[in-house]
């Protein structure tokens, strides 16, 4: 049972933290937290079993267009819901715009793709048990995203202008940066990880719309957790959190679990609203 | 004393016009509510029905979303929680079966409790983890009613209360849920208009101003929700008896957002606007037949359209009042004289002290070891090049900051560290270096807001406009229209204030300060902006101000004004006190001339 309690809550933690990379992404780019990263990752599951199980399509081949309907999703966001609010950005403006596409998105989700959890295609058929490819794929595909990430952000010139966008808005363009096409950018890559969020945790969570929410949810509470913009806490915080997650769901049952997780959450972010690594930096006066 | 005196009565007749005004739609609602069962069938008393149980929980939630822009997303938590309490307590399958009319009122006291945990966070958590965190709260009960079989009945469910006759026909039901949103709306409409809606309004645009007039945000935060948790569990509890038989599928997250977005198309600090909303939002899927199942996108799509395109919502709409032009020639003229005749309080004697201040800002000591005292009524400026610590000593003051060494007194108490809300029971109130204003609210309303913590009605008062309520409000009203008055504004008390110019919103700024009668004002560059004629007639009402007793510390860049007006002026410089003296003594120091003035 223990052994079942590290893979699952591992693999449920991986989902977890690439949803919560998926936020950091959009909001280091355009300081702004959306709704809709939890809804890129449901796609991510929903397309991926609509292109290979009811279009019939190769693996690689729907995977591929999986992450590009993601980055597309992914782009939308950011013309529909994020740019037009981002001149009032203290007026929060974005959590109902992203909260409404984000809507309309899983709404979509549901009337197309019904509303009952659908099969997702075992992909590559490696490894049974505790190390069933079910466990394993989303933490692998966890930590292939961050590698890249971090190749990203440390060795290429977009990685770097995505930190120094992120570090300040400001400075980057009066350094002559296209601080427009990099949040463009940025969401799309956001889409693109959620996606792979979604596929990679397919044959875990199914191919099912209410995903969404619940992932927005729980992505959402490990950014809460290791501070904002910081993808390491989002991955340490994802992790935990799984672990937290079906270890309670094992010993106590799933409601007390969630009830857990939740009081956590919450008495996490009382006591430390910026987050267990983050800093706060606010002047109100 | 003339122009005192007549202002009230003019102000009352057009009160009572305004009042009736306002008014009149929501009659018409009630109206046509009642006129509804001889004109339809059946099937309209259910969406009657409905839309009436909705506005019982989004009245609640209006007060929390549209006044105090706290966004509550997951408030279908509640009505499941007062949905699952009432069937619970009336079928008796935990306790013995209770009578409904007994179930509903246990049930709105869990729902005030759980309301009240749902809503701490909101007192330390910015707007999306707020979302978040009443989202979590919403998936959490859903399950919960999923999985705790024994008292839910799971997946299967539970029957809802019966109500008896006469309540138990369709429009017998109609009518009792029509009477509890009656009931709703006056109850929320009390607090919209009482200074405990004021203050929510203020924390929510304003919320360092609402701090410096004494408005503590839990208290006021806990109230609403716990008045709103107690709302949307009987609206619960009425939404199980119309659906005869609950399963936790009848609450999905849609309710959430038709309630939410219901408040949002109505607009912020209405209440018209979101019963309109509601009743839109319920009736408009029932018109249109198809849409059914596309209801929750086309909330999402309105939602959307409401942000992007119309921010104000219906009430924006409606509010034709603030469309009218404002006359472009219009100038301050503030009347200093009615001053003592706004003035109730004697002023104290006590001196406002600060000794050996000190505060860095990482390596920057913006204010270093600084003595300062400010007298009653002595006007005392505070100069000095810009990052010389002026505003972060007014801030040390009022409590934004805390020193790291030295002590703030008043006589011989000492002023507790770090909190600016106490600030206005010491008699200390301020203004800011930028105006903060609340600018969907009437220029009147921003004056009474100072005088929040004068009222003397509490919460439950206020709810159901006892005479003591009713009281304060008349005291508040009258007295802000006397201060806008002595600022030369009263011609301007019902303009929403984001309609202003700059210089008004100064002036209203120092009306909002003198609600408080205060003992020590603190003004922030009170001249920037303004025109020459504007600052002599600032001066003029600060002379004034200082004349009934109020000691003032004045920061200011205006050299001219300082000093013209000031008793005696302290010139800082990097934190330092480089000068202090007469205006006189000031004008010819060296090292002051050199530093600062120049010349």
């Amino acid at each position: 049972m223990f052994a079942s309690i590290i893979a699952s809550g591992l693999a449920a933690g991986a989902i977890y933290a690439l949803v919560g990379v998926t936020y950091n992404t959009m909001f280091s780019t355009s300081r702004v937290m959306s709704f809709t990263a939890g809804q890129l990752a449901m796609l991510g599951g929903v397309f991926g079993s609509m292109f290979t199980l009811k279009m019939g399509m190769p693996l690689l081949a729907g995977f591929l267009l999986t992450l590009i309907a993601c980055a597309i999703i992914g782009i939308v966001t950011e013309f529909v819901a994020v740019r037009p609010v981002l001149k009032s950005l203290d007026q929060h403006l974005y959590v109902l715009s992203t909260l409404a596409l984000a809507l309309m998105i899983q709404q979509v989700a549901a009337i197309k793709w019904g509303t009952e959890p659908q099969p997702f295609p075992r992909l590559i058929g490696w490894g049974s048990g505790v190390w069933d490819e079910k466990f394993w794929l989303p933490i692998a595909a966890c930590a292939i995203t961050i590698a890249g990430l971090e190749y990203l952000y440390r060795r290429t010139l977009v990685g770097r202008a995505f930190l120094a966008i992120a570090e300040d808005n400001f400075a980057a363009r009066a350094l002559g940066l296209p601080e427009r096409n990099l949040r463009v950018a940025s969401y799309a890559l956001a889409g693109i990880i959620g996606g792979v969020a979604g596929f990679s945790g397919g044959e875990l969570l199914l191919a099912f719309f209410a995903n969404g929410a619940l992932l927005n949810f729980y992505g959402f509470v490990p950014v809460a957790l290791g501070g904002l913009g910081n993808n390491r806490g989002a991955v340490i915080g994802g992790l935990a959190l799984g672990l937290f997650q079906q270890a309670a769901n094992f010993l106590v049952g799933g409601i007390f679990s969630s009830v857990a997780v939740f009081a956590l959450f919450i008495a996490v972010l009382l006591a430390r609203p910026q987050g267990l690594f983050g800093f706060s930096t606010a002047r109100r006066v | 004393m003339t122009a005192v005196t007549a202002t009230p009565v003019r102000s009352e007749t057009r009160d009572w016009r305004g009042i009736s005004l306002q008014l009149a739609p929501f009659l018409g609602i009630f109206a046509a509510a009642m006129i509804l069962p001889f004109v339809s069938n059946d099937y309209w008393a259910l969406i009657g029905t409905r839309a009436a149980i909705y506005w019982v929980l989004v009245s609640g939630l209006n007060l929390i979303v549209g006044f105090a822009g706290h966004l509550a997303i997951g408030y279908v938590a509640l009505l499941t929680l007062g949905a699952y309490t009432t069937s619970v307590l009336v079928a008796g399958n935990v306790t013995p079966p209770l009578n409904v009319f007994a179930a509903l009122p246990i049930a709105g006291a869990v729902g005030a409790a759980f309301g009240a945990i749902v809503g701490l966070p909101a007192l330390r958590l910015r707007t999306f983890y707020f979302a978040m965190s009443t989202l979590g709260f919403a998936t959490i009960v859903a399950q919960i009613a999923l999985a705790w079989q024994s008292v839910t009945g799971g997946g299967i469910g539970i029957a809802g209360p019966e109500f008896p006759a006469p309540f138990d026909t369709a429009w017998g039901y109609y009518y009792l849920c029509v009477a509890f949103a009656a009931v709703c709306t006056w109850l929320s409409a009390n607090i919209a208009h009482s200074r405990f809606g004021r203050a929510l309004i203020a924390i929510r645009d304003a919320e360092v101003a609402a701090e410096a007039t004494g408005i503590s945000k839990p208290r006021m935060l806990i109230a609403i929700f716990l008045f709103a948790g107690a709302l949307a569990a009987i609206a619960g509890g009425l939404f199980a008896s119309l659906q005869t038989y609950i399963t936790p599928d009848a609450f999905t997250f849609d309710l959430s957002v038709l309630f939410f977005i219901a408040i949002l198309i109505g607009g912020r600090g209405s209440i018209l606007g979101p019963m309109l909303g509601t009743i839109i939002l319920t009736v408009l899927p029932e018109v249109a037949a198809p849409l059914a199942a596309w209801s929750t996108f086309l909330y999402a799509v309105l939602l959307l359209v409401i942000v992007l395109v119309m921010p104000g919502g219906i009430a924006t709409l409606l509010d034709w009042r603030n469309r009218r032009p404002l006359a472009s020639n219009r100038a301050i003229v503030p009347r200093p004289a009615e001053l003592a005749e706004c003035f109730r309080k004697s002023a104290g004697d006590k001196t406002l002290k600060l000794r050996g201040v000190t505060l860095s800002f990482g390596n920057v000591r913006a204010i270093n070891n600084l003595d300062l005292g400010v007298k009653p009524g002595e006007i005392h400026g505070l100069i000095g090049p810009n990052g010389s610590g002026k505003t972060t000593t007014l801030n040390v003051i009022s409590g934004y900051y805390v020193a790291e060494a030295g002590t703030i007194g008043l006589g011989d108490r000492v002023l507790e560290p770090g909190m600016p809300t106490l600030r206005a029971q010491r008699g200390i109130a301020r203004t800011f270096q930028t105006p903060r204003i609340i600018g969907e609210a009437s220029a009147l309303q921003n004056v009474m807001i100072g005088g929040t913590i004068d009222g003397q009605a509490t919460f439950i008062e206020a709810l159901l406009a006892l005479p003591r309520s009713r009281r304060d409000e008349h005291m508040l009203t009258k007295k802000a229209r006397a201060l806008l008055g002595v600022v030369g504004l009263e011609a301007l008390a019902d303009v929403r204030a984001d309609r202003l110019q700059h210089s008004e919103l100064r002036f209203i700024e120092i009306a909002r300060a003198l609600m408080l009668e205060p003992g020590f004002l603190l003004l922030d560059e009170p001249a920037a902006g303004l025109s020459s004629d504007e600052i002599e007639r600032l001066a003029a009402l600060i002379r004034a101000i200082s004349r009934r007793g109020t000691g003032l510390l004045l920061v200011e860049h205006h050299a001219d004004l300082i000093f013209d007006i000031c008793d005696r002026v302290t010139v800082l410089n990097l934190g330092r006190i480089l000068a202090a003296g007469t205006p006189a003594d000031i004008r010819v120091h060296k090292e002051v001339v050199s530093a600062y003035l120049g010349g």
